[in-house]
């Protein structure tokens, strides 16, 4: 009942609002981030958000002359709260692929990296082709493309799928997993760190379309209007000076 | 119905499913080992010992399953180096090992407080009853006691089993297939609301199941009891 | 020291965030309480009802919502609740709506705890024998005096055994909201484990700190049963 109640005053307090503005300006615009894939995006030690997307939210919020807000929630529950209307889009590094697009419409992709094999140095694989990799143990985090493509072409492996990032790296520290599959930005990233040390990028990088801000498939509007934005923050040098604070060479796609 | 992910994932959520039961049935069946020994100690003599099993079920009844998961499972990976010198690594390394750990210790912790409950609850004449007869300490505690504590124990064991089952459902986030871990997988792919309410019918179905076959093995053990 | 200083509230600490998780697990579950036990009490109702349908219902309700897995609860009443509110929601406006998780959440254990004390109440009802509702006819009370003097007394004497450990299982359920993004204490942790990599000091530490909610509860509940029993003369 509560609920109830409680909805139907929200709907009415919102009628009242947006029934003025059909056409939709978007002045505030609420982003989701996962908050734990770094260096993309991440709460930090002092329990701020920060990352590559977070600065790329705000610089498009800023060229809309939008508020944005920001909400963390967990990868898995991402497009079915986007879904459910919690928040208007999701900038958090994901990826463009057609199970999405069946689901939720992306504007034009802001950077794009591949999909790339992390394995211990003592390791020594060469080869990361299904047939090589027939019984070993691999890792990643559910519900990403490198999830998909390891479901899908190493049905011979043992796959471990995790809630986060964090989770996989952590694993293959721990040596429960031989090997991880993870977008090669982060991992680069991960590699760097003092965990990371004994671990190397092997075999051969997958491509992947990029990655984009998601919205609702009836958002065509925010769509098309994050996607201009992408381009002019390119365009005035803002998406630039990002990418120089977290990589040394562009990530960007035309 | 959505046709085409029930194709899909329907035979899948059924490995899952059985994933879910060996789970419940290995660590129900260690746990059920386990509790004796620690309700033992419980109403042991030795302050010691009573004490240890209490700190024991203290912390397993008073903390979230979870939690306990976590600390296990992530715990364990902290200490790699240590496990591997006493070789133990290779048990911690897989993930429903350290689930089926985890529930053992959890239930066996329940376990053992049904037990004490039901030892507690045979009246005291019958082991008087006992003793007047003749038999010694062991013998009254052996044929008298744990059968009728038993039988107390049998209800409550019930609850128990069918918890667990509902528990084990917290594997699904440390990496197990089980039938959570498959419907979660399903939905990260398809989006469709259903696949959750498909896992909720098979939870529902095995609970039930596992509800009416109790009620049916308490009718059969109590018949002795039903004539008054 | 060095673990020492990770848990202090300093700076580098997270002694904080910590404790900040652990007063939404306090507030989630003191708010959950109220919603489950009117819940619980309406469902016990409809279960002693005249009416085949209510009854039907409440018996529904309750084999349901006990045997589904918490876990999976919570997601359907997060995602699913929001489903259809939204799609409730479309026929007047095309307004987003939300909820929020600390509500889902609340809803969701909610609806847990009031399944398991429905049955609390339903035995503590028939704890109350006929000659009760008898001698306060005889008394000249009315329904609604016989209720509130004669009844609900006992009921929650009765039932008080059963929902204090429904409130202790309820205390640990909340753990489980954390997978719904909401920042409880078991969330809270996560995020520490993820920076500090300290897994093993962390959640041990978690761990202790619902081992003291629930003391500090176990104390409480003392004291209610206490009170509620002042009427009670004991047989020893």
């Amino acid at each position: 009942m509560r609920i109830v109640k409680q909805a139907a005053i929200a709907a009415l307090a919102l009628m009242a609002v947006t029934g003025a503005v059909q056409a939709k300006e978007w002045k505030n615009i609420r982003v989701a981030v996962e908050g734990a894939f770094p260096p993309f995006n991440f709460v930090g030690a002092d329990n701020q958000l920060g990352g590559f997307d977070v600065d790329i939210a705000k610089a498009i919020c800023e060229k809309m002359k939008a508020e944005c807000t920001f909400a963390v929630q967990d990868w898995d529950g991402l497009i079915p709260a986007l879904q459910a209307g919690k928040f208007d889009t999701i900038i958090s590094s994901m990826s463009i692929t057609d199970e999405r697009k069946k689901v939720i419409d992306f504007s034009r992709p802001y950077y794009q990296s591949p999909s790339s094999f992390i394995a211990p140095k003592s390791a020594g694989i060469k080869d990361t082709s299904p047939e090589a990799l027939k019984g070993k143990t691999i890792g990643a985090q559910s519900s990403t493309v490198q999830a998909a493509e390891l479901e899908q072409k190493y049905k011979d492996s043992d796959i471990k799928l995790y809630p986060t990032q964090d989770e996989v790296n952590l694993d293959l520290v721990a040596g429960r997993i031989d090997m991880l599959f993870v977008d090669k930005l982060p991992g680069l990233d991960w590699l760097k760190t003092a965990d990371g040390g004994n671990f190397e990028f092997v075999g051969t990088d997958l491509p992947t379309d990029g990655v984009g801000a998601g919205v609702r498939q009836s958002d065509t509007d925010l769509r098309d209007q994050i996607s201009e934005a992408i381009v002019a923050i390119k365009a005035d040098g803002t998406y630039d000076k990002i990418n120089a604070k977290y990589f040394p060479f562009s990530i960007w796609k035309d | 119905m959505n046709w085409d992910a029930l194709a899909t994932y329907g035979p899948r959520m059924l490995q899952g499913l059985v994933v879910t039961l060996q789970l419940v049935v290995i660590s129900i069946t260690l746990g059920a080992l386990l509790a004796w020994p620690v309700a033992l100690a419980r109403m042991s003599r030795s302050r010691i010992l009573r004490g240890i099993s209490f700190g024991y079920m203290y912390f397993f009844r008073g903390t979230p399953l979870l939690a306990q998961t976590f600390l296990v499972y992530y715990g364990a990976g902290q200490f790699r180096p240590q496990l591997e010198a006493v070789g133990l690594w290779w048990l911690f390394r897989d993930a429903f090992f350290c689930c089926v750990l985890t529930f053992t210790l959890n239930t066996a912790a329940y376990q053992a407080e049904i037990l004490r409950g039901a030892i507690r609850a045979v009246p005291i004449g019958q082991s008087e009853a006992a003793m007047s007869l003749g038999l010694n300490s062991r013998q009254i505690f052996r044929k008298i006691i744990v059968p009728q504590a038993l039988l107390i124990a049998l209800r409550p064991l019930g609850n128990e089993v069918i918890l667990m089952i509902k528990g084990s459902s917290v594997a699904a986030i440390v990496t197990v297939f089980d039938l959570m871990g498959v419907t979660r997988l399903a939905y990260s792919r398809t989006f469709d609301f259903q696949v959750y309410l498909w896992a909720a019918v098979l939870y529902l179905i095995v609970v039930e199941t596992i509800r009416r076959v109790w009620d049916k093995l308490e009718h059969y053990l109590t018949r002795h009891l039903r004539h008054a | 020291m060095h673990l020492l200083e990770l848990l202090s509230f300093g700076p580098n600490g997270w002694g904080n965030q910590l404790l900040a998780g652990t007063w939404l697990t306090i507030r989630l579950a003191l708010a959950t309480l109220p919603f489950g036990l009117l819940l619980g009490l309406l469902m016990a109702l409809a279960k002693r009802s005249r009416n085949r349908w209510w009854r039907a219902f409440g018996n529904a309700y309750t084999t349901i919502f006990r045997g589904l897995p918490e876990l999976l609860t919570i997601f359907i009443v997060y995602f699913g609740g929001q489903i259809v509110l939204q799609k409730f929601v479309s026929l007047f406006s095309d307004a987003p709506v939300e909820i929020n998780g600390f509500v889902a959440g609340m809803v969701a254990l909610g609806v847990v705890f009031s399944a398991y004390a429905s049955e609390v109440f339903l035995g503590a009802f028939n704890n109350i024998t006929r000659g009760q509702y008898e001698a306060a006819y005889a008394l000249g009370l009315r329904p609604w005096a016989t209720l509130r003097l004669v009844i609900v007394p006992q009921l929650v004497r009765l039932a008080l055994p059963g929902l204090a450990n429904l409130w202790l299982i309820l205390l640990k359920d909340t753990a489980l909201v954390s997978v719904i993004a909401l920042e409880d204490l078991l969330r809270k942790t996560q995020i520490a484990v993820r920076v500090t990599k300290e897994p093993f000091l962390f959640f041990g530490v978690a761990c202790l700190i619902y081992l003291v909610l629930s003391m500090v509860s176990s104390i409480g509940i003392v004291a209610i049963e206490r009170w509620a029993n002042r009427g009670v003369r004991r047989a020893s």
